[in-house]
């Protein structure tokens, strides 16, 4: 499991604009690089990065290889209730990761 | 002549003045000049930096927080099986290495002292230079200090080995044959390649590089400059580093540790 950062308000108020941050750790390997031996290093890159607030999907984004490692999300949403805020990020060796934060609002 | 921290260094010099004498550490950055990388850095590189949720740096330091807590070796102990929380007992431990290790009549830096306590303490393989956990380790007993003034070199008997490190930092060497100082007290705040020379304060290793993508510590950067010179590097690990380190921390006296800093 890769580590990550997610940064959302605890609380807000209702319609507020809040601003949401992921970091997460990872190689975002380009697929054009050669290794010690010659050889081009594999692709692993993250995918596709959504998020979901009480499951309907406020943001995605497509990455591609030109994308640094450990990648940094940050979208602004408005705070609408009281729920879960839900990450996924799927990379070229198919892990998908699945992180979580909640917000209460007001 | 005995070198003392800079601050009564300052004083001696004014001592020096007054008896007609030049002081022998003219070129050196005056006290009040003195200025991290992070103030050469653009404003959002500083944001990053600023920000721990934003900063790249912080996920090798949690990884570190994890390694510290957990067993390793024969001995089957966790560093805070020893040293308990690092909150506590690592504080301003970053801030005074490289220190003087009696044993091996030398100074240590903070990397080579958590391989030692690994070797000795929790009888484990040590970990190789520049790799992901030896970072990690660093990076998160060396974010316990953050903001402390920097304090290396207080111990009388690291004086050799300060003046070592500071033969070093001003020999001309490489194809280039430029010494670190014809940069970094010379010509710090000009562009070297469209980047700032900055004035080589060791503030905030390790630390995390964008032009890396990764963290790595303050011998893979002085790696890094020598190439840049075309001279030979140091093997990591190795006494002329560590002394390297040593001086750079003593010149950086008083600045406050900035770990896990984010440098272009």
């Amino acid at each position: 499991m890769a580590r990550v950062l997610i940064n959302v308000p605890p609380t807000a108020k209702r319609g507020q604009i809040i601003e949401i941050k992921a970091l997460i750790s990872h190689p975002m390997e380009t697929g054009f690089r050669t290794g010690p031996d010659g050889n081009l290093v594999p692709r692993n890159i993250i995918k596709r990065f959504t998020c979901n607030y009480n499951g309907e999907e406020i943001f995605s984004a497509d990455l591609f290889p030109a994308i640094a490692a450990n990648p940094f999300l940050s979208f602004m949403v408005a705070a609408t209730e009281t729920g879960l805020i839900a990450f996924q990020w799927i990379d070229d060796q198919d892990q998908v990761q699945l992180e979580t934060a909640k917000i209460t609002v007001e | 002549m005995i070198r003392l921290p800079p601050r009564t260094r300052w004083g001696a010099a004014a001592g020096l003045m007054v008896l007609g004498l030049s002081p022998a550490f003219a070129a050196e950055i005056p006290l009040a000049e003195r200025r991290s990388g992070f103030d050469f850095m653009s404003r959002d590189s500083q944001a990053l930096q600023h920000d721990d949720t934003a900063n790249p740096g912080m996920l090798l330091v949690l990884d570190g927080e994890m390694l510290w807590n957990s067993m390793a070796g024969a001995a089957g102990r966790s560093c805070a099986d020893c040293h308990g929380a690092a909150l506590v007992s690592m504080k301003g431990v970053a801030a005074r290495y490289p220190a003087y290790n009696a044993e091996h009549r030398r100074p240590i830096d903070l990397q080579g002292r958590i391989n030692l306590c690994r070797e000795v303490k929790q009888n484990a393989t040590p970990f190789a230079w520049e790799s992901p956990e030896l970072l990690a380790l660093a990076a998160y007993v060396a974010h316990q200090s953050r903001g402390m003034p920097i304090t290396a070199g207080e111990d009388p008997r690291l004086q050799p080995f300060i003046e070592r490190g500071r033969a070093l930092y001003e020999q001309r060497q490489g194809q280039l044959n430029f010494s670190c100082a014809n940069c970094h007290d010379d010509n710090w705040g000009q562009k070297l390649g469209g980047s700032v020379i900055p004035q080589a304060h060791p503030t905030g290793y390790p630390l995390y590089r964008l032009e890396w993508q990764a963290v790595g510590s303050l011998q893979r950067r002085l790696r890094n400059c020598m190439t840049g010179v075309r001279a030979e590097p140091y093997p990591l690990g190795s006494p002329e580093f560590v002394d390297l380190e040593l001086f750079l921390m003593f010149r950086a006296w008083g600045m406050p540790i900035e770990t896990p800093a984010v440098r272009p």
